[in-house]
């Protein structure tokens, strides 16, 4: 490979006249493709001499097969000049800060010493702009007078000047504006920042058009034998059609209406022929009414050739397909649909050692019959590079026999997948490094990609019909980067906040909550139901013995996935915070001890095992390793299925039912909190409101009202609270942190509450009012998107409405967020992709210009230290001493 | 028209210093690196301005950091480019 190297200097410019005829095999005069015989015209757009595109053919210019040929440009001498639509903006500073009789630029003699003056100065990259030119003022030069020049879209130029007081404008044609620009020295467009010799200005009116090859252009043959021409093609056909009757009619010395019309015609299709977007131009079209994809086109937007062709192209070894949950898989595995395997495979080089396995590979063919089989092969390969496609079944491709017979040491075999395979996992968008994951995989049946609920969090995934993509890599040195750099295990602890980012969700902590609450005592046969599935081999001593029978409490079974030696002191996401903590006797059992791998008191729920707090997770990471706590979580999952489906967990319509007594209070509570804000609002209409500092009369209204309805909202929750206890599903879900809050269940128990747009009350709607059920500037609660009901207990049509209107509001943020905060990810990524940590520990771009002088400025890895600090001093003293600190 | 403010006295501004020959000699070679790839700063910047450095000179920025304790880092000074 050749070394890199550095690029001195780019230069921009543009094709002249001269290059185009020099790079020019063929000059295009028939304005068609092929006779009727099906063979090219010569001197047409198809002529054989631009390149071949059909298979068996040989250029007529290089002598290459199609594929090999890289195509030949051909040219089109145009009638008359034409403008390029791409350089209109240039053609139009040139016009106006140059002389219209001398070419020189409109700046006194000194005025252009003290900018060339600049020029040599390496810090400036100084050019003069139009601004710096005065308007109509005379020539300096040859102290002409000078016009001013207007521009119309997209590609007119006028000169205007007045005459007796009116305006008179005079258009330029593309011919007039080529003699200006030729009149234009090279010394005044250094300054101007052209570089004459490869940018002449008249090179961007065209007198040749150059014919890109077909290759570029390529037809194709649609099923009923028709021959379908390219766009470009189309384009290019019209374009030479009215430039040979605009040379007709020019010889035949038509008349100058006539001459000028087919001069803008010729111009528009130019134009288009290179941007068919142009504002202000009418898109050329095809016969099905649909715009053509000219130049501009190709290159432009997400599926152009840039971002869609060179920055983004179509992978090989890939799958994808929709995404459904195992939990009995490990996190590291993913479960794949065997027509996946069979597809996919991963080259094995033959050598004496494997050249048995491997022709029983192909002995097998590319038909696995079933998962429980040994894994096939797609193809063998000839150390010649030819690839031999195997062919199952029995019929007579049927070539296994051969193929096996024939194999040699120094081929290669297409081996397909099997369990244990390492694959890389992906799912769009992919906003952080553990978007792609490796896995080891798993055949299963089905058709879909089966994966621990557990690795949802790091994908951002669910399964309400997401698909992702699979990639097998296909050396051995892919092989190895994909699991010891990208393996789920390794991107346990996120770089982003240096914490877990796999953990339980929801089910997972549901189920830890109900199985270490309080304390339970399970039989042996219970026991072991629940610990089935977890990686241990003894049971401990019981912890009592009743009647002869043996009992094991729910945190001993618990502690059974813990390891040894573990030692931490915490409390969990239920804990209230109360000013005087009761630490073991906490009554709501939200104090956690853990004394050398046994759970002593408290309840593990979200803090302990969630994906992004994970406490107990970010321990054993830190003191035995992420192989310990992939094992961890595992087992963690697992004992938590098993134990809300031992428990039982379920949650209907009546677990949001409240007695009598709790509706009663509720309505009191509501009809009190609705008779307060009458009164505010007789107190303000009496002008006897005390405004609040810095606010009017109304705003303190209204912040009051807003205060007084939403305090009685939080009533009626612990009202709602009060009678739901933990029997509660709801109330189980919200405590322990796996979905949900007291609010969701305040909402769906007690009363929604207000109802806002911009954090106000609403307020929109007819004059006075919110809708015609009001009486007009009635201010009450209801009136303005109170909604006394709840999600239970049903809502009323005006509640129904201002519940519309603030869950659209919510609809409207998180799609204009989720679009804003896109296009920002793609900036920083594009900005920074290429930014490496060097050996010192700087960050450098690939030209070895430093970024900063340390990674972060302190050279830290957030994954390996202690959330900012360097060591985790209170977690090490607590684990020592057993005690909280 | 109150006094100027000296950005030197503001508290988030950090240490700003003008390096000498020698310094810089050391620095680059420390790192490898030629003057050109360094990070830089426009002559303007208020701070530039206010230890009135000159373009062509590195300044060594001295920040305080809640992890490292001290970070150090360099700027070359270089004339901003109009428009």
């Amino acid at each position: 490979m050749p070394s890199p190297k550095r690029i001195g200097k780019l230069d921009f410019g543009l094709l002249s006249p001269k290059d185009v005829r020099k790079m020019s095999v063929c000059k295009v005069i028939w304005p068609d493709t092929y006779d009727d015989d099906g063979f090219p015209y010569s001197k047409g757009l198809m002529d054989p001499s631009l390149g071949v595109i059909d298979p068996g053919l040989r250029c007529r210019t290089c002598g290459q097969k199609s594929g090999d040929c890289p195509g030949h440009f051909g040219h089109i001498d145009l009638a008359k000049p034409v403008i390029h639509v791409g350089y209109t903006r240039l053609i139009r500073k040139l016009l106006r800060v140059t002389c219209r009789n001398c070419g020189r630029l409109l700046l006194e003699p000194q005025e252009i010493d003290k900018f060339s003056a600049l020029e040599e100065d390496p810090f400036s990259t100084d050019v003069v702009s139009e601004k710096d030119i005065k308007k109509e003022r005379v020539c300096p030069h040859c102290a002409d007078q000078q016009m001013k020049v207007n521009f119309e879209k997209p590609t007119t130029f006028m000169e205007v000047w007045t005459e007796d007081g009116r305006k008179v404008e005079h258009k330029l044609t593309p011919a007039d504006i080529r003699a200006r620009l030729e009149r234009v020295p090279d010394d005044d467009l250094r300054i101007l920042g052209i570089d004459a010799t490869v940018a002449r200005p008249e090179w961007t009116i065209l007198t040749v058009l150059s014919v890109p090859p077909v290759t570029m252009r390529p037809s194709i043959i649609l099923e009923n034998g028709q021959r379908s021409e390219d766009d470009l093609t189309h384009k290019l056909v019209d374009i030479i059609r009215i430039n040979q009757r605009f040379k007709e009619n020019q010889d035949a010395g038509a008349p100058q209406l006539i001459i000028e019309d087919l001069w803008e015609l010729l111009q528009y299709h130019v134009t288009t022929y290179m941007d068919n977007e142009v504002a202000g131009c009418p898109p050329a079209r095809h016969r099905s009414g649909r715009p053509l994809k000219t130049l501009s086109q190709r290159l432009k937007g997400k599926d152009g050739r840039f971002r869609g062709s060179l920055s983004g192209k179509r992978v090989n070894f890939s799958a994808r397909t929709v995404i459904s949950p195992d939990p009995n898989l490990s996190v590291s595995e993913l479960g794949i649909p065997l027509a996946i395997a069979n597809e996919m495979s991963i080259p094995v080089r033959v050598t004496r050692e494997n050249i048995e396995e491997l022709r029983e590979r192909i002995l097998v063919g590319p038909e696995r019959p079933t998962m429980r089989d040994p894994c096939g092969a797609n193809y063998a390969i000839r150390p010649d590079k030819r690839r031999l496609r195997l062919h199952g079944g029995s019929g007579p491709l049927d070539n296994r026999e051969m193929v096996a017979s024939m194999l040699e040491v120094g081929w290669t075999v297409d081996r397909q997948l099997r369990d244990g395979d390492i694959v890389l996992f992906n799912r769009q968008p992919s906003l952080h490094r553990m978007s792609i994951m490796s896995h080891r995989i798993k055949l299963m049946g089905d058709r879909t990609f089966r994966l621990n609920p557990a690795v949802c969090p790091p994908y951002n995934a669910d399964f309400d019909g997401d698909e992702m993509n699979m990639h097998v890599p296909q050396t051995e040195e892919a092989r190895a980067e994909a699991f010891l750099l990208a393996s789920v295990q390794e991107n346990i602890l996120s770089p982003r906040f240096g914490g877990p980012i796999i953990g339980g969700i929801h089910d997972h902590i549901s189920g830890i909550f109900l199985l270490t609450h309080e304390t339970q005592w399970f039989t042996k046969k219970d026991a072991l139901y629940l610990l089935k599935h977890a990686n241990i081999d003894f049971l401990p001593k019981p912890g009592k013995v009743e009647d002869g029978i043996a009992y094991w409490s729910n945190k001993q079974v618990f502690s059974q996935i813990l390891p040894r030696g573990l030692n931490m002191v915490y409390r969990a996401t239920s804990c209230k915070n109360c000013p005087e903590c009761k630490n073991d006797l906490c009554e709501r059992d939200a104090f956690i001890r853990i004394i050398d791998g046994d759970l002593i008191a408290g309840t593990i729920d979200k803090k302990s095992v969630g994906a992004f707090d994970g406490a107990i997770m970010n321990r054993i990471i830190r003191e035995q390793g992420l192989g310990r706590a992939r094992q961890y979580i595992d087992d963690m999952t697992k004992l938590s299925i098993r134990s809300i489906m031992f428990i039982g967990f379920s949650f209907g319509i009546d677990d949001e039912d409240l007695s009598r007594t709790e509706y009663g209070q509720i309505r009191d509570l509501l009809d009190e909190a609705e008779v307060d804000v009458e009164k505010r609002i007789r107190i303000y209409n009496d002008g006897q409101l005390e405004p609040m500092p810095g606010r009017t009369a109304e705003e303190t209204l209204e912040m009051q009202i807003m205060q007084v309805l939403g305090k009685a909202r939080d009533k009626t929750g612990d009202i709602a609270g009060r009678h739901l206890g933990l029997g509660n599903s709801a109330v189980v879900m919200a405590v322990s942190g796996a979905r949900g809050s007291m609010l969701n269940l305040t909402q769906m128990a007690g009363c929604i509450g207000q109802q806002s747009v911009r954090g106000e009350r609403i307020v929109r709607g007819y004059e006075g009012r919110t809708l015609p059920h009001f009486k007009k500037y009635d201010q009450g609660a209801g009136a303005h998107g109170f909604i006394r009901n709840s999600y239970k207990s049903g809502i009323s049509p005006t509640e129904f409405f201002f519940h519309a209107i603030g869950g659209r509001e919510g609809l409207v943020d998180t799609a204009v967020r989720t679009s804003q905060s896109g296009y920002l990810q793609r900036r920083l990524i594009n900005a920074l992709q290429d930014l490496k940590v060097a050996y010192d520990g700087t960050v450098r771009t690939t030209g070895g210009r430093i970024i900063q002088f340390q990674f972060g400025e302190d050279g830290t890895d957030p994954t390996k230290s202690a959330f900012g600090d360097p060591v985790d001093v209170k977690g090490i003293v607590e684990s020592v001493l057993k005690e909280e600190v | 028209m109150g006094t100027r403010l000296n950005v030197l006295m503001h508290d988030m501004v950090p240490k700003h210093q003008i390096m000498n020959d020698e310094e810089l000699r050391t620095l680059l070679t420390d790192y490898n690196v030629a003057m050109e790839q360094l990070p830089k700063i426009y002559h303007d910047d208020p701070i530039v301005k206010a230890i009135e450095a000159l373009p062509g000179t590195v300044i060594r920025i001295t920040r305080k950091s809640h992890t490292a304790g001290e970070a150090e880092a360099y700027r070359l000074v270089v004339r901003r480019p109009k428009k």
